[in-house]
């Protein structure tokens, strides 16, 4: 099979799977988040968290939820890797230094997992398993929690209620990631990924000298790195890592993994606001955006010239010979379209164009499908602003599901779309325009520039892959990208929630012949063009300066 | 039976203008002189106070001043003067636009002033009159005019009945009766009394009479922004902040570039102000103007902007039937005969009998008799010897006795007592018929003659509600805009439905009280559903407060174009579906400008970008697609259309975009493809074309 087949068929083998599973998941959550019933270990979380499951939330009581629960994990987290050198089971491993311990703890607890360290070489046991692997899961829950109060909010009328915080959480991780998480662990286990507690093995290589290799519960953690839309890898090579992902099949799965729930959310969506059309249209906007980026990235990785390229059939540099092409373009898409951030090959090692399709596919605000509920808020939000311009020009004040888009709620989405711009841009400027943070820049040129641009798109957008090649290890970049983090993540969810506490305190306006119809294919059409423009025209010059300039050389 | 009063007034039937069917919004008229007349106040308008209620024009105001800073540190540097003229031309010209919305207000507001000359008032205490000025009236004086008088303030007549001339304010010559009582009370300041004399109990203050407001409201003093315009304005304002952190912060990545010096602050600003969307911000307050000046042309005054937005979400219209749906009167449609008789005979007799039947149904009997069977209409004066039975209310019933023949008209009850009390027999059809007349929502009207042959009934005729021309199809229309007509009428639900169904309305309401119209009004809006409405009455106030969009008549009473919130000066109730498309055009031009002028962009950044960067990465050349001659003169003509573009569209701003009633999704197709998919290719043929002029220019090119 010629590589450019392999790919496509791996494309549509993946699309296929995703096809077959998006509803049953989608409809199962959406049942899931609408129940009154509590299973018996979620009453043991609860009572020994203290929280009430049935009391209604208003959004300020929600957000304050969020924060304290993301505070708390910031802190617990900081604290592991602190002690990390007086606590056992931590492979002789020393503490971590504040400014890394605070950029790995944002970076968590953000969902985002952009790591300035090297698993292998930094995190024990405790750390790796009972800190990152447990954010790794109540940070995707958090995300989704967000993302169904905001569609409650679409939802609901007249109330201001959006659900409970702690029952959304806990329900996330307990009925979703967990039983997924467990029956794909033991799927990656037997395609040779491994599982274990063993310490450090020093094996011999091929061209003599000696390499450490740790053991560690890597195929567990694997897996919520994936399925959470995570990233962070146990090792330092991420999915690269033969450990981690073994072979083309492991290879699909984790992308399989990275992708269904954020698509399958959106059919969550429509059964809950009531009509699943309603979700499928923000379905195909997503699928429309995923599978226009993946075709181009494959395009832009076969194509290449020069004979290195001829003679590989392709920009191989930096990429896995078991995966090729057509399976790193598809990972490398996926990671950085949702909030991802793993990592089966070098981005930085892309042709420049694909680079740029990486950092695009980011700077759009991972949301085609996105991280797990980040995904969905950040479309719905984009959705917002594409009916208030639509609706206007079909002469009606903007409605959307039946809520009017006024000037409330365009307030708060606007403040949404202006959070990422500000870090991204705000931090990069003040990289290149400070005396020491270009030093962190292992190339020169447009590519240098892109290293940077690539960090805190990376960090801001919560997506934590990184271009290879930034020495992000330094006292600015862990703390500037930690800020980017927990802002990128965080101030969103406050306008996220304001958006969805105004929704629903409104009466619903009935649809009639002049609504806009947002369920058919044009306003998709018209979704895809606003999200591609005002993100295009946000990074258009900073993208000139980086993948542009360097690919149109 | 024929005993209906006219209770509109004279010209309640006059058109709007609107031309039944077309369906289309029709616009004003522009006059390019006006730019160049606007210009002074364009330029007054360039007081940072005034200019930073637009966050847009408010950069690009700062933007000039610092270019100008900027040119006049190195006076030697062509290009920084060009690019800071400009800039202010860009300012200039938003302000233009928005002068030029206001100047067709100021011309209407003139008129207005002219017919509020001081006035002096007759005040009438305890029976005295004394003579005071008119801005000394409150609230409560009674005051006397008399033939000749000028009213001195807004209130009710309590006393007489007077013709006046309210041309001034609505422009209509032919005067209208004021009377007290009933629904025609209300007289506004400023209009004069023609004959009679009347006593008016003043109802407002001297400075908020109606034609103050009406003053202020053309002028466009009174004009706070609405709703929808100020969420677009937030959505344009954070449009800008991303646009200002685009461009600040490439100037570090410039200078790692190497292309410090390409991207001087003068070329940064230009950036900004090519990105931001000052086409939109220009013409965004001008927008709201002009739309607010499209009622006034039409004749109806809007309270306030929030009304005109509101008229473009309505879903559910309330019609009265008489004056709306249908023509005021009823009119004859059929002559139904009973057995033995002949059509032509009925029509014949019916005819004679109307002739003295001065009120509109017994007209259109002699009219259908003419038009339908060829009788020539006759008059009195034709036949001699001949002793009229006028009709009158107390009768109800009209005819002529000539040549030993009696023929008779009239409501059913009243001819067959007739009838009878002249020996005749009732034809047991004509029961018949006029039961069938009654089921089918028509009134019957019994024609009788006593002749050689006995008193007998020769057949019925058969009165119905006439709809208007076009209402069909207006409400089709409207339908497919998705807005829901009921149609509200006092009569029973028997004839309301076939009204109903022959106009085609969604919906009625049959023996309607104002209870039930207020009824009707929340349960509608507790579905969510804005409502529009007219109304004249006192006893429709409260119905029209409770609307969302209450279109008062102007004939009407005080009390009712206070709760309204639009006044209709042409009392036309069928304006009321002008009113919501013009909402809706308001709403649909600013949409299709936002949108025209974000897609606007992509263009901008394809001469800009090169231009600065060119030289630094060679590659980025090739984004130059429109083969701008030099940088300079990429950027001078991104500039330069970014400008003009804003007087190019004063025109659609002023008159909005064109707006036919269709379905959202056409709608949104059509605008989606000439403002969207326009707006994205436009700006690069434009450029190209600037380019081209300025590679002219020794120097440039």
């Amino acid at each position: 099979m010629s590589p450019v087949l392999s790919g496509a068929v791996q494309l549509s083998a993946l699309a296929a799977a995703l096809a077959l599973v998006i509803r049953p998941l989608g409809d199962y959550m959406a049942t899931m988040y609408s129940s009154n019933r509590h299973l018996r270990v979620e009453r043991w979380i609860y009572k020994a968290i203290g929280a009430n499951p049935d009391t209604e939330m208003r959004w300020p009581a929600y957000l304050r939820g969020v924060l304290a629960f993301s505070l708390a994990s910031l802190l617990f987290l900081y604290g592991l890797q602190r002690f990390q050198g007086s606590l056992p089971g931590s492979l002789g491993f020393s503490s971590i230094d504040p400014d890394q311990a605070f950029n790995t703890a944002a970076s968590f607890v953000a969902n985002t997992n952009w790591q300035s360290y090297y698993g292998e070489q930094a995190m024990g046991h405790v750390v790796q398993t009972g800190g990152l692997a447990v954010q790794n899961f109540v940070s995707a829950a958090v995300g989704m929690a967000v993302a169904v109060a905001l569609v409650r909010g679409f939802a609901r009328t007249r109330t201001g209620e959006l659900g409970n915080f702690w029952s959304d959480l806990v329900r996330g991780v307990v009925r979703i990631l967990v039983p997924i998480a467990v029956v794909a662990a033991v799927v990656l286990v037997a395609t040779g990924a491994i599982q274990n507690f063993s310490g450090i093995h020093e094996v011999g290589q091929f061209s003599g000298g000696t390499q450490e290799w740790n053991g560690g519960a890597v195929a567990s953690q694997e897996v919520i790195k994936e399925l959470g839309t995570n990233g962070g890898g146990y090792f330092n090579a991420n999915s690269a890592h033969p450990f981690e992902n073994p072979n083309a099949f492991s290879n699909l799965l984790e992308v399989f993994l990275i992708l269904v729930i954020p698509f399958s959310l959106t059919r969550t969506f429509g059964r809950m606001v009531g009509s699943v059309k309603q979700g499928y249209a923000i379905l195909a906007t997503m699928a429309v955006i995923w599978l226009g980026f993946t075709a181009l990235m494959m395009w832009t990785e076969f194509h290449g010239g020069g004979p290195a390229f001829e003679a590989a059939g392709g920009a191989m540099e930096g990429k896995e010979d078991r995966f090729g092409i057509g399976g790193s373009a598809i990972f490398s898409v996926a990671t950085t379209l949702t909030s991802t951030g793993a990592v089966n090959s070098f981005h930085s090692s892309n042709t420049a164009f694909g680079g740029g399709i990486n950092l695009l596919g980011m700077q759009l605000g991972e949301i085609a499908p996105g991280g797990v509920g980040s995904g969905l808020y950040g479309m719905l939000i984009m959705a917002v602003i594409a009916v208030f311009l639509a609706g206007l020009m079909v002469g009606r004040t903007p409605e959307y599901l039946g809520k009017k888009i006024g000037t409330r709620e365009i307030k708060f989405a606007a403040c949404y779309i202006l959070v990422t711009p500000a870090l991204v841009l705000g931090f990069t400027a003040a990289s290149m325009a400070l005396p020491t943070p270009p030093d962190s820049m292992t190339n020169t040129g447009a590519h240098g520039f892109s290293e940077v641009l690539y960090a805190f798109t990376s960090g801001a957008n919560n997506n934590g892959s990184a271009f290879a090649g930034l020495n992000a290890d330094t006292q600015w970049f862990n703390t500037t990208v930690g800020l980017a983090m927990l802002l990128g993540r965080f101030l969103p969810m406050v306008f996220v929630l304001a958006l969805a506490g105004s929704l629903a305190e409104q009466k619903p306006v009935p649809e009639t012949a002049g609504t806009l119809r947002t369920e058919k294919p044009m306003f998709t059409g018209l979704l895809v063009g606003s999200i591609l423009i005002i993100t295009g025209l946000t990074y258009f010059p900073a993208l000139a300066l980086g993948p542009l300039a360097e690919g149109l050389a | 039976m024929s005993t209906a009063t006219p209770t509109r007034a004279p010209h309640s039937d006059v058109p709007s203008g609107h031309r039944p069917g077309s369906g289309r919004v029709g616009a004003g008229v522009f006059d390019p002189g006006q730019l160049v007349k606007s210009l002074p106040d364009a330029v007054r308008k360039l007081d940072p106070r005034v200019m930073v209620k637009s966050p847009v024009m408010f950069v690009v105001l700062v933007g000039s001043v610092v270019t100008t800073a900027l040119a006049i540190s190195d006076p030697g540097d062509w290009f920084g003067w060009v690019i800071a003229v400009w800039l202010w031309l860009t300012v200039i010209f938003a302000n233009l636009a928005e002068a030029v919305a206001e100047g067709r207000g100021k011309a209407q507001a003139d008129t207005l002033r002219k017919a509020k000359t001081d006035t002096v008032a007759r005040r009438l205490v305890g029976g005295r009159e004394e003579r005071v000025p008119g801005t000394e009236l409150t609230v409560g004086d009674l005051v006397v005019c008399e033939a000749g008088d000028i009213i001195p303030g807004d209130g009710d007549v309590v006393a007489g009945v007077a013709s006046v001339d309210e041309s001034a304010i609505t422009g209509e010559s032919a005067p209208v009766i004021r009377e007290s009582g009933g629904d025609r009370s209300a007289v506004t300041g400023g209009t004069k009394v023609l004959s009679d004399r009347i006593e008016i109990r003043i109802t407002t203050k001297p400075g908020e009479t109606f034609i103050d407001r009406m003053i202020a409201l053309v002028e466009g003093a009174a004009r706070q922004k609405t709703p929808n315009e100020i969420a677009l304005n937030i959505l344009l304002a954070s449009l800008t902040i991303v646009f200002m952190l685009a461009v600040v912060t490439l100037k570090p990545f410039a200078i790692y570039a190497g292309a410090d010096d390409e991207t001087s602050l003068i070329v940064l600003t230009a950036l900004l102000v090519c990105l931001i969307p000052t086409t939109i911000g220009a013409l965004l307050s001008a927008i709201g103007i002009a739309g607010m000046d499209r009622l006034v042309q039409r004749n109806v005054l809007a309270m306030s902007g929030r009304a005109v937005e509101a008229a473009g979400d309505v879903s559910t219209l309330l019609l009265d039937k008489t004056g709306t749906i249908t023509l005021g009167n009823r009119r004859a449609a059929e002559f139904v005969p009973v057995r033995g008789t002949t059509a032509a005979e009925l029509a014949d007799a019916a005819q004679l009998s109307s002739l003295a039947d001065e009120t509109p149904e017994g007209r259109s009997v002699v009219v259908l008799a003419k038009e339908k069977y060829g009788l020539r209409e006759r008059h009195q004066g034709e036949l001699s010897h001949a002793e009229w039975v006028p009709f009158t209310a107390q009768t109800r019933m009209s005819g002529v006795d000539a040549d030993g023949r009696k023929v008779r008209k009239g409501a059913t009850g009243s001819i067959l007592a007739w009838v009878r009390e002249h020996g005749g027999t009732v034809a047991d059809d004509a029961d018949r018929v006029s039961d069938r007349i009654s089921e089918a929502g028509g009134t019957p009207l019994l024609v009788a003659v006593e002749d050689d042959r006995g008193a007998r009934v020769l057949g019925v005729i058969h009165l119905k509600d006439v709809v208007k021309d076009g209402m069909r199809e207006r409400f089709t229309e409207l339908r497919r805009m998705g807005i829901r007509t009921v149609m509200i009428t006092g009569d029973n639900p028997l004839t309301a439905r076939a009204i109903a169904e022959e106009a085609g309305v969604d919906d009625f309401l049959a023996e309607a009280t104002p209870e039930d119209k207020m009824a009707l009004i929340k349960r509608e809006q507790a579905g969510g559903k804005l409502v529009a409405m007219t109304g004249d009455g006192t006893n429709d106030a409260p119905a029209l407060a409770q609307a969302d969009v209450g279109v008062a008549m102007n004939t009407g009473t005080s009390a009712a174009k206070e709760a309204g919130n639009m006044v209709d000066l042409d009392s036309n109730p069928t304006k009321l579906i002008e009113i919501v498309e013009i909402g809706k055009q308001l709403l649909i031009t600013r949409g299709a400008l936002t949108t025209f002028s974000i897609a606007n962009d992509v263009a901008k950044y394809f001469a800009i970008i090169p231009a600065m960067f060119a030289v630094a990465y060679p590659g980025l050349d090739k984004l130059n697609i429109m083969r701008l001659a030099s940088p300079e003169s990429a950027i001078l003509s991104a500039v330069i259309f970014n400008a003009l573009i804003i007087v190019a569209l004063v025109p659609l701003a002023l008159k909005g975009v064109r707006y036919r009633p269709t379905s959202a999704d056409r709608m949104l197709r059509r605008n989606l493809g000439i403002y969207g998919l326009g707006g994205l290719i436009a700006p690069f043929i434009g450029i190209k074309i600037i380019d081209l002029l300025l590679s002219l220019v020794p120097g440039i090119g």
